[in-house]
């Protein structure tokens, strides 16, 4: 396999890691790309757990929704919010770039030339619709989180009804949204998507970061298809009992 | 592999004794490396089942040659999957539907008489095609000069166990060991990626105590060939594992990236640890 060579050049040279042992240039390598990916992807189900059980407020009624809001847009004199939001912002867009070269541009490079009757293996593969399909369900999702942040964090630009304290009527802006079906059938899509990027995603980061060996893998794959179902479930229910039960003009019932 | 013989010998025993199977193929013609490939269509009789795929293509060879054709280029040495040299797509599939296997041990028994198959080299920018079937892996040794080996002269075989190794650890260099370079997981790979190749080169010596001092340099300068030969990155997919002859998991790719981390975060030469995590 090694045909002729000198054995000179059979050593591991240490000038060859020199260059590749500075972090830097490793992280954007093959592998450190897929760590990249890996470990946002770890912190962006962490905020989506976050975020479903947040949402979740909607249900107990107007008041704890906009209260829960009100809390968020407060806390630590509203600083919390955006030292929140800049690290999402760089967090998807780590995820983004890392995720767009591996399954884009360096893929499209690897092979120019494609097979013409290509199969799927089957048997031990992992390959799946969600593992296929990462970089479409990605892509409606972030239209989707674009969408619903000009939806609910700016009203479309209109200016939010408040209350006496200045607590935002946000649970009257979502609950319209969601008497529009379009946008309802729009947000449970993507949800759908969202669940199938999980369904891959979820034990691929583990996989990604090496945290992984055969005893945990099916473990691990098995936990992720929960983890998504749970997930797209819960932000499924969300639009879908709002479309059907939500009265947007719900009157608060605790007083202040 | 058993099942389909009885299968075929209820429709047309007598038949397939003596005539044997007529077998339809597609098999990528390339005349060069820069010559444009295409499909030409083939037919092939009196098929026997007890004869290997290869077997086929070469009666096909033969009857290419007495009509005065051009031959079929494709690769092949030992003919018993244990060399690594045969590797086809065979109907969609490197190395064929039947896990664990290589090319050479595709039987005609898995096919029935009038099957088309078809035939496609492995097909990824690092491996380009030569001609017809056969495609230059050459990639995969310049990766290994990079650090599939230890730089150390071993002399005579060391007496039994005055190297401990545990047995988990060795297990797992073993399982990595069985790779024999044949590339079907690049093909496989969507991405096009070497990572399962690669991951089993790196990983047979880190499990182990003499691979240990250089680990995070092999693990640096094996990785920085891959990407720089062009293979795609890899997405998780596990399709390398399911056509690998070897049947090599894909947790040695996660320790591969183990082993990478360590390195990077740490610096090349400060992982020497004695083999294993």
């Amino acid at each position: 396999m090694f045909g002729n060579h000198n054995p000179s050049s059979f050593r591991l040279q240490p000038r060859e890691c020199v260059f590749m042992s500075s972090f830097g240039s490793a992280l954007w390598s093959s592998v450190g790309k897929k760590v990249i990916t890996g470990l946002t992807g770890f912190l962006l189900v962490g905020f989506v757990i976050v975020h479903l059980l947040g949402n979740l407020t909607l249900f107990i009624g107007p008041d704890a929704f906009n209260g829960y809001a009100h809390f968020l847009e407060t806390a630590v004199h509203g600083w919390l919010i955006y030292a929140f939001e800049a690290g999402l912002l760089v967090i998807f867009a780590f995820h983004i770039a890392a995720a767009v070269t591996v399954a884009v541009t360096d893929k499209l490079a690897a092979r120019k030339q494609g097979y013409k009757y290509a199969k799927n293996a089957g048997g031990r593969s992992r390959k799946t619709l969600a593992s296929r399909s990462m970089i479409i369900s990605g892509v409606v999702i972030a239209v989707f989180v674009i969408a619903h942040i000009f939806m609910f964090k700016f009203n479309a630009g209109n200016a939010f009804e408040k209350d006496a304290n200045g607590t935002k009527n946000l649970f009257k802006v979502v609950v319209t949204a969601f008497k529009d079906p379009a946008f309802t059938a729009f947000t449970v899509v993507a949800m759908i998507l969202l669940g199938m990027h999980l369904r891959h995603g979820a034990w691929s980061a583990f996989q990604s970061l090496g945290w992984t060996n055969d005893r945990w893998l099916p473990f691990l794959t098995r936990a992720a298809l929960v983890v998504s179902i749970v997930l797209a479930v819960g932000f499924i229910l969300l639009p879908v009992v709002l479309f059907i039960n939500g009265d947007p003009n719900a009157v608060s019932h605790g007083g202040h | 592999m058993s099942d389909s013989s009885a299968s075929k010998g209820s429709s047309a025993p007598k038949d397939a004794a003596t005539k044997g199977m007529t077998i339809h193929l597609k098999i990528w013609r390339q005349a060069g490396r820069q010559a444009q490939g295409r499909f030409v269509d083939y037919t092939v009789h009196g098929i026997q089942q007890e004869m290997s795929l290869l077997e086929m293509l070469d009666i096909l060879n033969e009857d290419l040659i007495r009509k005065g054709d051009e031959a079929i280029e494709f690769d092949s040495d030992c003919r018993e999957g244990i060399c690594g040299t045969c590797g086809l797509v065979v109907s969609g599939v490197a190395h064929g539907k039947h896990a664990g296997t290589t090319t050479c041990e595709i039987r005609m028994r898995q096919y029935q008489d009038g099957d088309t198959i078809t035939v496609e080299p492995f097909r990824a920018g690092p491996f380009p095609i030569i001609k017809d079937l056969v495609v230059d892996r050459e990639a995969f040794d310049r990766i290994q000069r990079k650090g599939g080996f230890i730089s150390t002269n071993v002399g005579s075989a060391p007496d039994g166990n005055a190297v401990l190794v545990p047995k988990d650890c060795a297990d797992n260099a073993m399982d990595a060991a069985t790779c024999i370079g044949c590339g079907a997981c690049v093909a496989a790979c969507p991405n096009a990626s070497a990572s399962l190749f690669v991951s089993a080169k790196i990983s047979q010596f880190a499990w182990l105590p003499q691979g240990a001092p250089e680990r995070g340099r092999r693990a640096l300068a094996m990785i920085a060939q891959m990407d720089s030969e062009g293979f795609g990155d890899c997405s998780n997919h596990g399709e390398c594992e399911a056509v690998c002859p070897k049947q090599i998991s894909i947790q040695n790719i996660a320790k591969m990236r183990r082993e990478y981390i360590k390195a990077a975060w740490v610096g090349a030469d400060k992982v020497r640890s004695s083999g294993g995590d």
